[in-house]
């Protein structure tokens, strides 16, 4: 047993960085040829244990480096330079349908990434050769969180650093509800004053029961136009899954709300035109019968919206949309048809000689929950709709090493289409 | 775990009335630009022409956000116009509340980008390609005390660095102008997850750091030089590349004639070491700079006591006066004062002090007796210590018993006395408090910033590697680097 014979040597730099930033790890001083298993380990905000492993050999020099090398199994395989972060899932016993999602921006997630001897599945009661604790932050140094108290609003606004003024991003998440903060303090630590706007549970439908119009995400969008360190004529919308249907439809019928470009992850453009958010909800919820369960009881909802209607009345009139539009799906999204989507809103596009607005990145085998890279993938979690309002198992799609491949270029592809449209 | 927001140093935030900020930033930032509290102004100086208040401002991006102070970033601006003259400047403001900045004059590529990793700085505080020039060049901006030196004493928090960039190649006058952008980067002596312990045992003073992870782990002793005090920022850089590392106090300020520094003391801490549970025993090294370089070297030769597995040692020597206390080599004698020169600026040279070097052992400690790797870092401009003479003669008491192959000398040209970790500023001469003639001098340490910069990188990174070699491995027949 060569463990008492020496220390090993890991470093992981950089020791703190943007979670969207990649690491460099390094293992020295091992015996060459050594068989060795690195493992992530966090602990959320929720006390829930998540994990990652890996089996390595080191090479001649008693070497190993993450970025050459390849994993012969475990949570990932092959050369994979952050797969240790997005490959990591519940520990083994823990409460089924977990999600990671960090609530409290202005902390880091911590990782501890460990080396151990030999190849491990179960690291209970083993005890690591080295081990190194990683920062891994939604916000940059500088960047200034504001939550919102006027307006009525319930959002909070991410300001980067600097003089400014900036280009902005209106946030939308989906049907989950609660604001969430953390897309946003990632963006606005990218050079985009970013409002994260929770438009399902805010503070005035808790209190009246009742859920915003329209007037509410005009309100939002004229916020941030408005805002001091924000060009006015320079902001833009992101949404994802429910959020999409926002963008859609104030990027194509709003007098007020004119994106200077959009951006639309797992969604669709299918909805009662003339709807309100009720509206919507209650179109879907007419459709419950065609919610299927699979074998594990998880809920697919992608035909709610399905078969595409050809009825116009039902779907965003995407020709009318003026701005540039990046439309991102991953085809085996089980939560919403976002591909099939995506292709018809083209057919439409094309129709109405506005295709060249649009780009469609499709990517096989992701499913529909496209966050920033390096997070985990989640096929399946606990989800509690506001529209419906019991607590279901959603089946949300993907296969981890596809989806995390695609969250990694969607995210890459986003900033691009985002810093053209908006820094130009 | 450190928590806070700090707000951007530009005064245009007064701009941003719907904003809260928290109060130190308030501060900060009227500390900057020097208005009072609550009066601060959007400076009148327009923004330059291509820059109007409607058009986006330039991308300014700076990768790692935080880094390790060794830690190289990158740096680069786009959506400038093509062809545009800008300048990046860095401003730190330290703990002893001065400012010290570092600038360079760059112009962008036809795609409106500057990358400071691949493009050159036509002026500034550096010029060339110099990937990290914005942090090794900084000085105390015009009208600072002189003679400032700047070391980090609070090594639990981050030096805090704004990187901006201005419009046109600016050289003064930075806080009456508008940045068209600006970034806050952190630079961290200590990695997440290591430990801090304050040492008082067995009469042995200092501060342990021990790096994240189960352990054991290799150990160092780590002692400076005869300013007295005790920093601690190396130890905690090295305890972030896994060393358990001891920065030990041996002159407590205002102790020093008094002191009757021994052996012992230092054999006492190197055993405290050896002794803690996160250490390999047998693996515990020695490190010193200038009079810690010279205390180092005289353990590992002479004592019978402790042991190192190597030995490092940076601007000292095996100059030694035996049966002397310690601080006699620090602070010379009054008949030496002959041998203290001044240069032009009245900076105070000590080098000449130690010379000639003793013939026989009654000056020197006996390097023919070491028995471990030993590795020499020496600026050959070295005005305070002249240790490129005596590493020569160390070179040869050790060939003259067959053990020239456990020595490495790293010689520097145009490197001074202060070799500290990469990217630091350099100081070529600061203040300094000669006790014996209780006055207040300047010392001069040498060397020129640019070839001392580089000296400082190249050698930290062999100073690791050899640390690696002699105290992460197995013994090897072979302890030359």
């Amino acid at each position: 047993m060569w463990r008492q014979q020496r220390s090993v040597h890991l470093s992981v730099r950089p020791s703190r960085g943007l979670v969207d930033e990649k690491v460099a790890i390094l293992v020295q001083s091992a015996p060459p040829g050594a068989r060795i298993t690195l493992c992530a380990f966090h602990r959320c905000e929720d006390r829930h244990g998540w994990e990652a492993f890996a089996h390595y050999l080191t090479d001649a020099a008693g070497s190993l480096n993450v970025s050459r090398d390849p994993s012969l199994g475990g949570t990932y395989s092959g050369v994979e330079q952050m797969g240790l972060f997005w490959s990591i899932r519940p520990v083994p016993g823990s409460h089924p349908g977990l999600r990671l999602r960090k609530k409290n921006v202005q902390t880091p997630m911590e990782f501890t990434i460990s080396v151990y001897q030999d190849h491990f599945t179960d690291f209970t009661d083993q005890v690591p050769l080295a081990s190194q604790t990683v920062e891994r932050w939604y916000m940059a140094p500088g960047v200034l969180r504001t939550p919102i108290k006027d307006h009525e609003l319930t959002a909070t606004l991410f300001l980067p650093t600097g003089p400014g003024p900036f280009p902005a991003i209106l946030d939308l998440w989906g049907g989950g509800g609660q604001l969430v903060e953390y897309r946003a303090a990632l963006l606005a630590s990218h050079g985009f004053a970013t409002l994260a706007l929770d438009y399902m549970t805010p503070k005035i439908t808790v209190e009246t029961g009742k859920m915003v119009d329209n007037t509410y995400f005009e309100r939002a969008f004229t916020f941030l136009q408005q805002h001091p360190g924000v060009l006015a004529e320079r902001v833009a919308m992101l949404g994802l899954s429910f959020g999409v249907c926002v963008t859609l439809k104030m990027a194509a019928y709003s007098h007020v709300v004119k994106p200077r470009c959009a951006v639309c992850i797992s969604g669709s453009h299918v909805q009662p035109v003339d709807g309100t958010m009720a509206d919507i909800l209650s179109y879907f919820d007419r459709n419950g019968h065609k919610i299927q369960l699979n074998d594990e009881n998880q809920a697919i909802l992608r035909n709610l919206l399905l078969p595409i209607p050809t009825d116009p009345a039902f779907k965003v009139d995407v020709g009318r949309v003026q701005c540039p539009l990046l439309v991102v799906a991953g085809e085996d999204d089980q939560n919403w048809p976002a591909a099939e989507s995506a292709q018809d809103m083209k057919e439409m596009m094309e129709r109405a000689g506005n295709a060249h607005l649009l780009t469609v990145l499709s990517y096989p085998n992701a499913g529909h929950l496209l966050e920033p890279p390096y997070s985990p993938h989640t096929r399946a979690s606990s989800f509690r709709s506001v529209g419906s309002r019991e607590k279901i198992t959603a089946l949300w799609g993907g296969h981890c090493a596809a989806h995390s491949l695609a969250q990694e270029d969607a995210w890459k592809k986003t900033l691009d289409f985002l810093r053209h449209h908006l820094y130009s | 775990m450190i928590t806070y927001y700090i707000t951007s140093h530009s005064s245009s935030f007064s701009r941003f009335s719907t904003k809260k900020f928290d109060v130190f930033s308030f501060l900060e930032m009227c500390n900057l630009c020097k208005h009072p509290p609550g009066s601060c102004q959007v400076p009148t100086r327009r923004p330059s022409s291509f820059m109007s208040q409607a058009s986006p401002p330039p991308i300014l991006s700076v990768a790692p956000t935080r880094a390790l102070m060794d830690e190289a970033i990158r740096v680069r601006v786009d959506n400038l116009p093509p062809g545009a003259p800008v300048t990046l400047r860095c401003l730190h403001h330290s703990e002893d509340k001065d400012y010290w900045e570092a600038y360079g004059h760059y112009i962008s590529d036809p795609t409106g980008a500057v990358s400071v990793a691949d493009d050159v700085s036509v002026g500034g505080t550096y010029r060339g390609k110099e990937i990290m020039g914005l942090l090794w060049s900084m000085r105390p901006v015009p009208g600072s005390r002189t003679g400032l030196r700047l070391r980090k004493r609070n090594v639990c928090t981050p030096m805090l660095f704004t990187i901006s960039v201005y419009g046109g190649h600016v050289s003064h006058d930075f806080s009456s102008r508008r940045p068209l952008a600006e970034e806050l980067t952190e630079r961290w002596y200590m990695a997440p997850g290591v430990r801090r312990l304050e040492l008082k045992d067995r009469g042995v003073r200092g501060t342990l750091f021990i790096p994240s992870g189960p352990g054991p782990f290799p150990g160092l002793l780590d002692m400076w030089g005869g300013g007295g005090g005790l920093l601690e920022y190396r130890s905690a850089l090295l305890a972030s590349h896994g060393y358990v590392s001891l920065a030990l106090e041996y002159f407590a300020p205002g102790e020093l004639a008094s002191t009757d520094l021994e052996l012992k003391y230092f054999e006492a801490a190197f055993e405290l070491i050896k002794q803690h549970p996160a250490v390999v025993a047998d693996k515990v090294g020695i490190f010193g700079l200038s009079l810690g370089g010279i205390v180092a070297i005289h353990m590992t030769a002479e004592s019978t006591v402790v042991k190192p597995a190597c030995c490092i040692c940076i601007s000292g020597s095996h100059l030694y006066l035996r049966n002397q206390p310690l601080w006699n080599i620090h602070q010379p004698m009054l008949e030496s004062g002959r041998k203290v020169h001044m240069d032009e600026e009245q900076n105070v040279i000590w080098r000449d002090i130690s010379l000639p070097i003793s013939s026989d052992l009654s000056r020197k400690t006996d390097v023919r007796r070491i028995n471990c790797p030993l590795l020499l870092v020496i600026g050959q401009d070295d005005q305070n210590h002249p240790a490129a003479q005596y590493a020569e003669d160390m070179e040869r008491m050790m060939r003259s018993v067959g053990k020239e192959h456990l020595l490495t000398r790293l010689e520097y040209p145009d490197a001074g006395h202060l070799i500290e970790p990469p990217y630091s500023p350099h100081f070529r001469a600061t203040n300094f408090m000669w006790d014996y003639k209780k006055a207040k001098v300047t010392m001069l340490w040498g060397g020129q910033t640019k070839c001392h910069s580089d000296a400082q990188e190249d050698s930290w990174k062999k100073m690791l590697a050899f640390l690696r070699q002699h105290l992460y491995s197995p013994h090897l027949p072979k302890a030359r680097m």
